[in-house]
């Protein structure tokens, strides 16, 4: 099965590469030379296949070759008439590419979340240098003593005695409730 | 590019509104009941549970002799 005729020229053709062969090809020859991926030059428009746009005004294709005009004007009678193959080159001639191939997947999530961390651990290294070289020193209410005291002021008065941290102190063995 | 039309299975064209409303205020039910219960018995029981041991044999006097005598209070010493 022909379908569109896919050029065997490039080893790994660029998605515009393909496109752009396949606009310029005959409609059922499979051995038309394949044309180098021309960008944004005519006869193709400047669109991009978007899912939230998905049926611009103009063509894909704009200039077509003398066989495409052909089917052009065949595709003004009956459709029924049209072949399989035919249909699909219209198809292609309107769009840049089908639901299926714009929403294929990739691989680029892999790359964002690569960068993510890498800026993530950049981020921890300069924060790590700046906490030993900026930082001013703790306050006195941060340092361990005075953190102990308070602790034991808070138990003293028996700070949220039914489920919080009164709760879980042991004050006959003077510790934490295990 | 083997799939031709007769292979391929139409897709919903309507009703899709409908079909989503459906499915969620449907789902939306047993959701909510489901974590109001969850939230009753795992929270609000317990809890309130925890409160009635505590102040079931609960001596207000000798707590408030303890607190003296930790040294906490201004005008009570």
């Amino acid at each position: 099965m022909l379908g569109i005729g896919k050029t065997s020229g490039c080893p790994v053709p660029a998605r515009k590469g393909r496109r752009e062969r396949l606009c310029a090809l005959k409609l059922t020859a499979a051995s038309a030379p394949s044309t180098h991926s021309k960008e944004k030059m005519p006869p193709y428009t400047n669109y991009h296949a978007q899912r939230s746009y998905p049926m611009p005004d103009e063509p894909f294709c704009t200039e077509l070759n003398a066989e495409q005009r052909a089917l052009k004007e065949k595709e003004k009678g009956s459709w029924t008439q049209l072949s399989h193959d035919e249909k699909v080159a219209l198809y292609r001639l309107q769009f840049h590419e089908t639901f299926a191939e714009m929403n294929r997947r990739s691989n680029e999530w892999k790359t964002v979340m690569g960068c993510v961390f890498f800026f993530f651990g950049f981020t921890a290294l300069m924060i790590w240098w700046q906490r030993i070289y900026v930082f001013p020193q703790k306050p006195i209410t941060l340092t361990d003593e005075w953190k102990a005291q308070q602790l034991q002021r808070i138990l003293d008065m028996k700070g949220n005695p039914v489920q919080g941290l009164a709760s879980r102190w042991d004050y006959e063995k003077k510790e934490w409730k295990k | 590019m083997s799939e031709r039309a007769i292979d391929l299975m139409k897709p919903q064209m309507q009703g899709l509104l409908a079909k989503h409303l459906r499915f969620h205020i449907v789902g939306a039910f047993p959701a909510s009941l489901g974590v109001a219960a969850f939230c009753k018995f795992a929270v609000a029981k317990p809890r309130k549970k925890a409160y009635v041991d505590f102040y079931r044999n609960y001596d207000s006097m000798g707590d408030f002799e303890e607190m003296k005598k930790a040294g906490i209070f201004q005008n009570a010493k």
